[in-house]
């Protein structure tokens, strides 16, 4: 029982009762909401989230923010793309398919280094650092580009594969790859001492040097991080949709990643998250996001409805939390 | 004891800040297995000794000496790693982390990516927390702990790192007299352990109980330090205040008229209680005490700011009711806070602009503001009050704090008040602005202006005020005419008094 309550308790509970009650509410107008089938776009809609937001939630749990995440994947991908594409031009031969993996996310962490060196070195503050980068790396997308699409013939099959076939159950291996970072990510956040030190600079950072912690370099570390798991959102985009567009890819994402992560319970003030949190935020997202098709809302208003649903989670996450403390105080007096 | 080398000797320590002197030439020897009281009014120096100690303040001069070796503590890091741990009065903590992770977070030997021992970690905590004899779920939040079980933390944190200095730095003031029997208890276990404990309080009777002996400041130095046994409680305020009085003569000797304020058992529960005096036309009344004693809470419950529970305030006679600072200002109320920092200055706005504030009315009064009136107002007051300036134009911000302090009364005095309550109006202002200051609140008062005037400088005090009241803990204490005004009378009232400690 106590188990139970203490389960219950905990912040993550609401957010998962949220996605049931919504699930049941459109399951009610559309059944077929409820099916496996359903479960499965649902799930391939949000990998690519899932990915970007186990960075953005250290991030913001160092009270930071990297608006500049959709424009790394942007920039990671088109450099992937056009390796793929002038690779014999290049080096005169085919580069193995997988090695826009390790250069988008190499690529990505460098991307990510530089926020963090621009915040940490100068004292400036994340959210006009990232605001100025989310425009510098778009725009440098569409310099090496030259505004030039990466079309479908240049991704290599196998890359696209990883979006399609599946190792088991029907599931493709991207999903699986989505939720292999944020077990990494939950062993690093809880099991690390650098995992535990974010938490403790996001609490309280005048304290954080008092007490030893290095905040430069781990700012930097978790900034770095941030860059990485978005270059990696990034070849991850090129296997899912099989193009690169300078303009298009990634253009948006910080915002439906910020978003997961804020509903997932991650504190804009720092020093609060859990990863089960920010992977259920993801899944409400996703849940969200493929109802809206379903239940036959026009394409013109679904941006309006998802940022709408996005703001109604928030409150009402708010409102039980406030509550929650009232409560508290009460049986404190 | 003096056989024993000392844990700390400390030579000729002295420190200064922006080239004011804050501690002057202090040397002290703390021994193992005492608790060593430091005290000292506001600003003597004792808190920026115990800081040097901790790390937290460079000295400019002297050296420290730890078990007769010369030591520099650098940083808090390095004085947690040479043993001193400094217990903050409002513990630092990690309040998202739990009372485990916060004991042991920052270990010198921490590798990055080296695992978290929970389970270790948690039993270490148990230990520890067994060992103070407190029951604290350490795998519980941080936050929401009582302050008493946050320094609990602390202490342990201290033991955790085996530390043989422990610097508690006002630990009691707020705690209930319970938690402080527990927390003496405590302090006295470590002591018969071999550790050195620095106490540093305002309450006699509490250093009385704990400590063996006491080391008194004033002004940055160190006047004495002996067995508590030896010196009574007058020998120590009669130490703690004993400089010279200054003589601030109060020129202009105003008419005291009627009542022009009139406060009636004002009560907020767990902030003051009961407070009850008159300030009449041309009077200025003094409000003295320690910091802490709800001086300013008073003031801010009078003006609105945060209105007290029950009691009842009367204006020029009325009988009032003031929810709202705005109310406060229409009825002739004007309140320069003590911070002006936080309460009082638009920092980046301009000094006339800053000046011009409290005055909507005048400058704007059809809702657009009218330059030409705005700069008229500011030339005049920067005229009367000579205030130092490089233009109207200036962000308040850049001014000296004399200067700041100026603008923020030419601000009220522009609402041309009846009563003008002034919150620690020469705090960190240079002596010379600070003798015009009082030429000026003579003349407020001469022009029949009510002025209450909270201060804990008592040279300030009995220099400037008809009457002194005396508040201590959120109880008024004393009300003292200027015939019967000595430092010692203010002082005997502003220090707390006995309080259920265990001897």
């Amino acid at each position: 029982m106590n188990a139970l309550r203490s389960i219950l308790l905990r912040r993550e509970a609401g957010i998962a009762v949220m996605i049931v009650l919504f699930c049941l509410a459109v399951g009610a107008f559309k059944p077929q909401f409820l099916t496996l089938d359903q479960l499965r776009i649902i799930l391939l809609l949000t990998p690519l989230i899932m990915i970007a937001a186990m960075g953005q939630m250290m991030v913001i749990v160092a009270r930071h923010v990297d608006l500049s995440i959709g424009s790394i994947l942007g920039f990671s991908a088109m450099v992937s793309g056009m390796l793929y594409r002038f690779d014999i031009d290049w080096f005169g031969f085919d580069v193995p398919w997988w090695t826009g993996i390790p250069l988008s996310i190499a690529v990505g962490a460098v991307l990510g280094l530089i926020n963090g060196l621009l915040i940490q070195l100068f004292r400036l503050p994340a959210i006009i650092v990232t605001l100025g980068t989310l425009s510098l790396y778009r725009g440098m997308t569409f310099i090496i580009s030259n505004a030039k699409q990466i079309d479908r013939q240049w991704i290599p099959s196998e890359l696209k594969g990883l979006s399609q076939t599946s190792p088991i159950l029907g599931i493709p291996w991207i999903i699986f790859i989505a939720f292999g970072v944020a077990l990494l990510a939950y062993v690093f956040l809880n099991h690390t001492r650098v995992g535990r030190q974010i938490y403790a600079i996001g609490s309280n950072p005048t304290a954080a040097p008092l007490r030893g912690i290095k905040v430069t370099q781990v700012t930097l570390l978790v900034f770095t991080i941030s860059g990485a798991l978005a270059g990696l959102a990034g070849i991850l985009y090129a296997s899912r949709w099989g193009f690169v567009n300078p303009s298009n890819t990634g253009s948006g994402f910080e915002f439906q990643v910020i978003a997961a992560v804020v509903i997932g319970g991650v504190s804009i003030n720092g020093g609060v998250g859990t990863v089960l949190g920010t992977v259920l935020g993801v899944l409400l997202l996703g849940c969200v996001a493929a109802a809206l098709p379903l239940l036959g809302i026009p394409g013109t208003s679904q941006a309006a409805i998802y940022g709408a649903v996005i703001l109604i989670a928030l409150v009402i996450d708010r409102t039980v939390r406030r509550q929650g403390i009232v409560g508290l105080r009460r049986v404190r007096a | 004891m003096a056989e024993t080398v000392p844990l700390v000797r400390a030579r000729g320590i002295g420190k200064e800040f922006a080239a004011v002197d804050v501690l002057r030439d202090v040397d002290l020897d703390l021994f193992p297995g005492e608790i060593h009281a430091l005290l000292g009014e506001n600003g003597a120096g004792k808190s920026t000794f115990a800081k040097i100690l901790a790390g937290v303040h460079r000295p400019s001069t002297g050296t420290l000496e730890l078990n007769g070796k010369p030591v520099e503590v650098t940083s808090p890091i390095v004085a947690q790693k040479l043993g001193i741990t400094l217990i903050h009065q409002e513990p630092i903590s990690f309040p998202d982390l739990s009372v485990a992770e916060n004991l042991v977070l920052g270990r010198a030997d921490e590798r990055w990516f080296s695992r978290v021992p929970w389970a270790e970690m948690t039993g270490e905590a148990r230990r520890l927390m067994d060992l103070l004899g407190v029951k604290i779920d350490v795998t519980r939040q941080m936050r929401g702990l009582s302050i008493a079980d946050q320094q609990m933390v602390e202490i342990a944190r201290a033991l955790a790192s085996d530390s043989r200095l422990i610097i508690m730095d006002e630990p009691t003031a707020p705690l209930t007299p319970k938690e402080v029997e527990t927390l003496f208890g405590i302090a006295r276990r470590l002591r018969d352990e071999g550790r050195t404990i620095i106490f540093i309080s305002h309450r006699l009777e509490e250093v009385r109980a704990l400590c063996d002996r006491v080391t008194i400041f004033r002004d940055g130095n160190k006047i004495a330090t002996d067995t508590i046994g030896n010196l009574t409680d007058a020998d120590i305020i009669r130490l703690m205040i004993g400089r010279p009085l200054k003589e601030y003569m109060h020129k202009t000797r105003s008419q005291i008229g009627e009542a022009a304020l009139r406060v009636e058992g004002l009560t907020l529960p767990g902030v003051f209680n009961d407070v009850s005096f008159t300030v009449r036309k041309g009077e200025i009344v003094g409000l003295g005490g320690l910091v802490g004693a709800g001086r300013t809470d008073v003031a801010r419950a009078i003006f609105g700011v945060a209105p007290a529970a029950s009691g009842t305030v009367e204006v020029d006679g009325k009988r009032v009711t003031i929810a709202d600072p705005s109310q406060a200002i229409a009825l002739g109320l004007a309140f320069v806070p003590e911070d002006r920092a936080v309460a009082g200055i638009f920092r980046t706005l301009s000094v006339e602009q800053n000046i011009s504030a409290a005055v909507p009315d005048q400058i704007a009064p059809s809702g657009f503001i009218r330059r030409s009136v705005e700069k008229l107002l500011a030339e005049d007051a920067v005229r009367k009050l000579s205030i130092r300036l490089a233009s109207l134009r200036q962000p308040i911000g850049e001014l000296s704090g004399g200067n700041q302090q100026k603008a923020i009364l030419a601000r009220w005095l522009l609402t041309n008040p009846s009563v003008l309550i002034l919150d620690e109006p020469t705090r960190g202002i240079d002596i010379g602005v600070k003798a015009e200051f009082y030429d000026m609140i003579g003349e407020l008062a001469a022009s029949g202006r009510a002025i209450l005037l909270i201060s804990s400088e008592l040279p300030e005090l009995l220099a400037l005020c008809d009457r002194i009241l005396v508040m201590s803990e959120g109880r008024q204490t004393a009300d003292i005419p200027r015939s019967a005004a000595t430092q010692e009378a203010i002082m005997h009232a502003a220090v707390p008094q006995v309080r259920g400690v265990a001897a």
